[in-house]
C-alpha cells in the first residue's frame, strides 16, 4: 500500500519537476532572445558614439607670413585664394607649435598628427573670414585619425613601435599638447554633413544621409499611390474571377521574394532594358518601391477591410455611387492604417541594402547629391562599404552610421504607431 | 526640363479644373436646366483631358527619344558601314563626352565634328519640340473638352470610369513586376544554359567562376566553363548556414512562443513582445557588420581556447547571427497560432489532471503543429534568402564543407559577389549570377507555396 502511494508522489514530483524545468527552458529563451536585443544595441553604441565627436589642434597662423598686409584678403576672390600657394606655409604654420624640431623625419611626424587637409582647412578659414583677418589667428585644424583614436582612448598606447600606426615621438607631440590645452574635443558636425572620404577622419555621413532620403522620396511618391490604389481596386471594385485571384496571389508571392532577386530584376530590367543611370537614388528608389509594394497594399487592404459595411451602406442609401462611397467615406476612415503601412514600408526601404549592391549604390561618392539623379550611396550601403574598411577610425564611423539608421527606424516606426493610436476609429 | 514641363502640365491641368468647372456652371445658369453630373465633375473632366494625354506622350518621347538621337547623330557613321553595334554604341559616348567639353580625339575629327554638332543641333531642337508637341496637346485637349461640355454629358460616369481603370492598372503593377522577375532570371539564364550545360550547374561540385576571366572570352574551352561553374559548393553552404540558423532560431522561437502564450502575464506579453520583434525591424546590415566584427572574433576565440582551427570567416558565426535575426519570425507566427487553439481543448486537458508543460507537449503543440511547421519552413526561405549577414560574415571563396567552423559561401554571397561593382555583360559569369537567383526565386516561392499549403490543408478547424 505505502509502496503504492510513494510510487504515486515520486510520479507526481517527476512531473512537477519536468513542469518547473519546462517553465525554466522557456524562460531560458525569451531571455536569450531578450538579451541578444541588448547586447546588439550596447554593441553598437558602445562602439558608435565616439564617432560624434572629433579631436581638433588648435594652431596659431601666422597670416603675415604669407602677405605684408593682411588687410588685402578682404579684395581677394576666393578663386585668387584658391590660386594662393599655401602649402609650406602652412607646414610652417604647424612647425610653429615645436619651434625647437630640427629634423626633417620629426617634422614630418608632426605633420601627422593632422589630417592631410589641413591647407585645405587654412584655406577655408581664410575664404570664410576674409575681411578680417588679423596678423596671427588661431584655428582648429582635425587631427588625423590615429590621433583621435588615441585622444578617444580607442586606440591601445602600450603596444610595440612597430606594431602601432601612430609613433612613440607622435605621442609624445601629442602629451605635450594636452599639457599646453591645444588639443580640445568638439561635436563632429562635419561627420553629419560631409560624403565619403578614404581618411576616416574626414569621412561623413551627410551624403548617404541625402542618398538615403532622396530613395526614400522615390519610394513615397511611387508605392503610396500605386499601393492604395491597388488596394482599393482589389478590397471595394475588384470582381470575383480569375484575374484578381492571379493578382492577389502575385502580391502574396511578391511579399515573400528575397530581396536580393528585386536586385536582379533592378539590374536586367530598369538598368539594362529601360537604360536608367546607373547608382541613383531614382533606380535604387524605384526598385525598393516594387519590394515595399505588396506590405503597402496588404496593410492598406487590412484596413478598408476593417471599415464597417454600414459606412459604405449609409453613403449608398443617400444616393451615392460606388465611387463616391469609397473615396469619400471608406478611404477616409482607413487612411490611418494606410498610412501606417506605408511608414512601415518606408522602414523597411531604408534598412534595405542588398538589391542597392547590385543596381550600384554602392560607388564611392565624395560629393553630397544634388538631385535623385546624382550617384549616391546610400546609410545602409554605408554601413556595408565602411565595415569592409579596416582602419579603426571606420569601424567608429560604421557604428554611428547604424546608430543614425537605427535612430531614423525607430522614429518612422514611433510615427506609425502615433498615427494609429490617434487617428484609428474603433467600432 | 522634365520637372519644369511636369509643373506646367500639372499647373495646366489645375487651371482647367477652374475652368471646366466654370464652365459646367454658366452653362447650368444660362440654360436653366440641369446637368448630367455636379459641377467639379466637368472640373476633373477637363483636367483628366489637360494632364493624362500629355503625361502620356511626355513619357513616349522621353523613352524614344534616345534611339532616335542616336541614329540620327550616327547617321555618318553608320552611312559607312564599317562599324559594329557595340563599336557604334561606344562612339556615341564618346561623341557625347565630346559635346560636353571632354576631349578625346585626336582624328578622324570632321565625322567626330559633324556628329558633335549634330547632337548639340538636335539635343536643343528634341528639346524645344517636346515642349511644343506636350503643351500643344494639352492645350488643345482642354480647348476641345471645354467645348464638348453640354447638358447630356455625364462627366461623373467618365471621371468614374478614369479611375476605375487606374485603380486596376495599378493593381496590374504586381503582375507586371512578377514577369519582369521571371523575364530578367529567365532570360539571362538561358543564355546561360546555352553555354554551360544545366546539369553541370546544378551537379558539378567546383565553382570558381573568376577563372572565366582569366582567359580570353573567344577561346573558352566547354570543360574548362563546367568546372568553373558547379553549383553544389554554394548549395551546401547555404543549406549549412541555414541549418545553423535555424538551429538556434526553432527552439528559441517556438519556446518564446510558448512562454508568451501560456505562461506569461498580460503585462510581460505587452513589454517582451514588442522588444523581441525589434529584432525583426533591424536591418539585416547591421546583422552582418555585428557578425564580422563581434561574432566571428568571438567564435574563433572560443574555438582556438578548446583547440579548433576557425576561420575567421566560420559558417557558424553568420549562421548563428541570422539564427537571432529570424527569432521573431518563429516566435510571432507560433504565437498566434498557439494562442488560436480553442480554450476548451487546455481546459479539458486541466481536467483529466495534466500539468501545464503536459497540455502544451500533448495538446497544444500536436493541435497547432501545421501552422509551426509553416512558420518554420517561411523562416527557412528568409535564411536562404537572407544576403547581408552571409555577404559581410561567411566566406567569398565556394569551398564544400559540412564543417561549421570553415568557411562556406551561399547563393546569395555569390550572386552579390560577381555583380557588385562593374559587370561586364554577355560573359558566362554574370550570367550564373541570374541563374543562381533564378534558383533561389523558385526555391524560396516553393517553399512558400508549401508552407501555405501545410497550413492550409492540415489545420483543424475546431468550431
Amino acid at each position: 500500500m505505502t509502496d503504492r502511494i510513494e510510487q504515486r508522489i515520486n510520479s507526481l514530483n517527476k512531473r512537477l519537476n519536468s513542469e518547473k524545468r519546462f517553465r525554466i527552458y522557456c524562460i531560458g529563451a525569451m531571455s536569450f532572445a531578450l538579451a541578444w536585443v541588448l547586447i546588439l544595441f550596447l554593441n553598437i553604441f558602445s562602439s558608435g558614439y565616439s564617432a560624434f565627436y572629433r579631436t581638433v589642434i588648435q594652431v596659431d597662423v601666422p597670416f603675415l607670413n604669407l602677405i605684408e598686409d593682411t588687410t588685402q584678403f578682404s579684395e581677394m576672390s576666393s578663386e585668387d585664394i584658391n590660386n594662393l600657394s599655401m602649402y609650406s606655409f602652412s607646414k610652417k604654420a604647424i612647425y610653429g607649435l615645436f619651434p625647437d624640431i630640427e629634423e626633417k623625419k620629426d617634422k614630418k611626424m608632426l605633420i601627422r598628427l593632422f589630417s592631410i587637409e589641413f591647407e585645405q582647412e587654412i584655406r577655408e578659414f581664410l575664404k570664410s573670414n576674409k575681411s578680417n583677418i588679423n596678423e596671427t589667428e588661431t584655428i582648429y585644424l582635425t587631427a588625423s585619425d590615429d590621433v583621435d583614436q588615441v585622444n578617444k582612448g580607442n586606440y591601445p598606447r602600450d603596444l610595440d613601435e612597430d606594431k602601432r600606426r601612430i609613433k612613440d615621438i607622435q605621442l609624445l607631440f601629442f602629451d605635450d599638447l594636452v599639457d599646453r590645452g591645444l588639443v580640445s574635443y568638439e561635436f563632429n558636425l562635419p561627420f553629419l554633413m560631409r560624403g565619403d572620404s578614404r581618411e576616416p577622419e574626414l569621412a561623413g555621413v551627410g551624403g548617404s544621409i541625402v542618398g538615403s532620403l532622396f530613395t526614400i522620396l522615390v519610394v513615397l511618391i511611387l508605392s503610396f499611390p500605386i499601393g492604395i490604389f491597388a488596394a482599393i481596386y482589389l478590397e471595394e471594385f475588384a470582381p470575383k474571377n480569375r484575374v484578381t485571384d492571379f493578382i492577389e496571389i502575385n502580391i502574396n508571392n511578391l511579399a515573400a521574394v528575397p530581396s536580393i532577386v528585386f536586385g536582379l530584376l533592378g539590374l536586367g530590367i530598369i538598368l539594362n532594358t529601360f537604360g536608367l543611370p546607373r547608382s541613383t537614388p531614382l533606380v535604387g528608389g524605384i526598385v525598393l518601391s516594387l519590394m515595399t509594394l505588396p506590405t503597402i497594399i496588404i496593410a492598406t487592404r487590412a484596413s478598408l477591410r476593417a471599415v464597417p459595411p454600414s459606412i459604405r451602406e449609409g453613403a449608398l442609401a443617400v444616393g451615392a455611387t460606388k465611387m463616391q462611397a469609397v473615396m469619400h467615406h471608406v478611404v477616409p476612415v482607413a487612411m490611418p492604417g494606410a498610412l501606417t503601412g506605408t511608414i512601415i514600408g518606408l522602414a523597411q526601404a531604408l534598412g534595405e541594402t542588398a538589391p542597392l549592391l547590385l543596381i550600384g549604390m554602392v560607388a564611392f561618392v565624395v560629393d553630397v547629391p544634388q538631385t535623385p539623379l546624382d550617384a549616391s550611396a546610400s546609410l545602409p550601403v554605408q554601413v556595408y562599404l565602411w565595415s569592409e574598411s579596416a582602419e579603426r577610425g571606420y569601424v567608429e564611423k560604421t557604428s554611428a552610421t547604424i546608430m543614425m539608421l537605427l535612430g531614423f527606424l525607430i522614429l518612422m516606426n514611433l510615427a506609425a504607431v502615433l498615427i494609429r493610436r490617434k487617428f484609428e476609429t474603433k467600432w | 526640363m522634365g520637372f519644369i514641363l511636369i509643373s506646367l502640365i500639372i499647373l495646366i491641368g489645375i487651371t482647367s479644373y477652374f475652368l471646366g468647372n466654370l464652365r459646367a456652371k454658366n452653362l447650368r445658369t444660362s440654360n436653366q436646366k440641369n446637368l448630367k453630373s455636379l459641377s467639379h465633375y466637368y472640373g476633373y473632366y477637363v483636367a483628366l483631358w489637360a494632364v493624362v494625354p500629355a503625361l502620356l506622350i511626355l513619357l513616349m518621347i522621353t523613352s524614344f527619344k534616345s534611339f532616335f538621337i542616336e541614329q540620327y547623330v550616327l547617321s555618318d557613321f553608320i552611312a559607312l558601314g564599317s562599324y559594329t553595334e557595340t563599336e557604334l554604341s561606344l562612339l556615341f559616348t564618346q561623341i557625347e563626352n565630346t559635346a560636353m567639353g571632354i576631349k578625346l580625339f585626336d582624328e578622324n575629327t570632321i565625322l567626330i565634328d559633324g556628329a558633335v554638332n549634330k547632337l548639340n543641333y538636335i539635343n536643343k531642337t528634341s528639346e524645344n519640340l517636346t515642349y511644343v508637341t506636350v503643351l500643344g496637346l494639352s492645350g488643345l485637349l482642354v480647348l476641345y473638352s471645354l467645348f464638348n461640355i453640354n447638358n447630356k454629358l455625364n462627366s461623373r460616369k467618365i471621371v468614374e470610369k478614369f479611375l476605375l481603370v487606374l485603380y486596376f492598372t495599378c493593381s496590374l503593377v504586381a503582375i507586371m513586376t512578377t514577369v519582369g522577375i521571371i523575364f530578367s532570371l529567365l532570360y539571362e539564364t538561358l543564355r546561360f544554359f546555352s553555354q554551360v550545360p544545366i546539369t553541370d550547374f546544378l551537379f558539378g561540385l567546383n565553382w570558381s567562376p573568376q577563372r572565366v576571366f582569366v582567359r580570353e572570352a573567344g577561346d573558352l574551352d566547354t570543360r574548362d566553363l563546367a568546372n568553373a561553374f558547379g553549383a553544389v559548393p554554394l548549395f551546401a553552404g547555404t543549406f549549412l548556414i541555414a541549418l545553423i540558423a535555424m538551429c538556434v532560431s526553432v527552439p528559441v522561437g517556438l519556446l518564446t512562443a510558448i512562454y508568451m502564450s501560456e505562461y506569461a502575464s498580460p503585462k510581460v506579453r505587452d513589454w517582451a513582445k514588442p522588444i523581441i520583434e525589434i529584432l525583426a525591424g533591424i536591418p539585416t546590415v547591421v546583422y552582418g557588420f555585428f557578425a564580422a566584427l563581434t561574432v566571428a572574433p568571438l567564435v574563433r576565440d572560443i574555438g582556438q581556447g578548446a583547440g579548433l582551427t576557425v576561420s575567421s570567416e566560420s559558417a557558424l558565426a553568420a549562421g548563428f547571427v541570422m539564427g537571432i535575426m529570424i527569432i521573431p519570425f518563429i516566435s510571432s507566427l507560433s504565437d498566434d497560432v498557439i494562442k488560436s487553439v480553442p480554450q476548451s481543448l487546455r481546459e479539458g486537458s486541466y481536467a483529466m489532471g495534466a500539468t501545464k508543460r503536459e497540455t502544451i507537449v500533448k495538446v497544444l503543440l500536436p493541435a497547432a503543429l501545421p501552422g509551426i511547421v509553416g512558420s518554420f519552413l517561411l523562416a527557412v526561405s528568409r535564411a536562404i534568402g537572407e544576403t547581408m549577414i552571409v555577404v559581410m560574415a561567411a566566406g567569398l571563396n565556394a569551398k564544400l564543407t559540412a564543417n561549421p567552423l570553415d568557411a562556406a559561401t551561399t547563393i546569395t554571397t555569390q550572386i552579390v559577389v560577381i555583380l557588385i561593382g562593374d559587370q561586364e555583360f554577355d560573359s558566362p559569369k554574370t550570367q550564373s549570377a541570374f541563374a543562381l537567383g533564378l534558383t533561389l526565386f523558385v526555391v524560396t516561392l516553393a517553399l512558400n507555396f508549401i508552407a501555405l499549403q501545410v497550413v492550409k490543408k492540415y489545420t483543424e478547424r475546431y468550431d
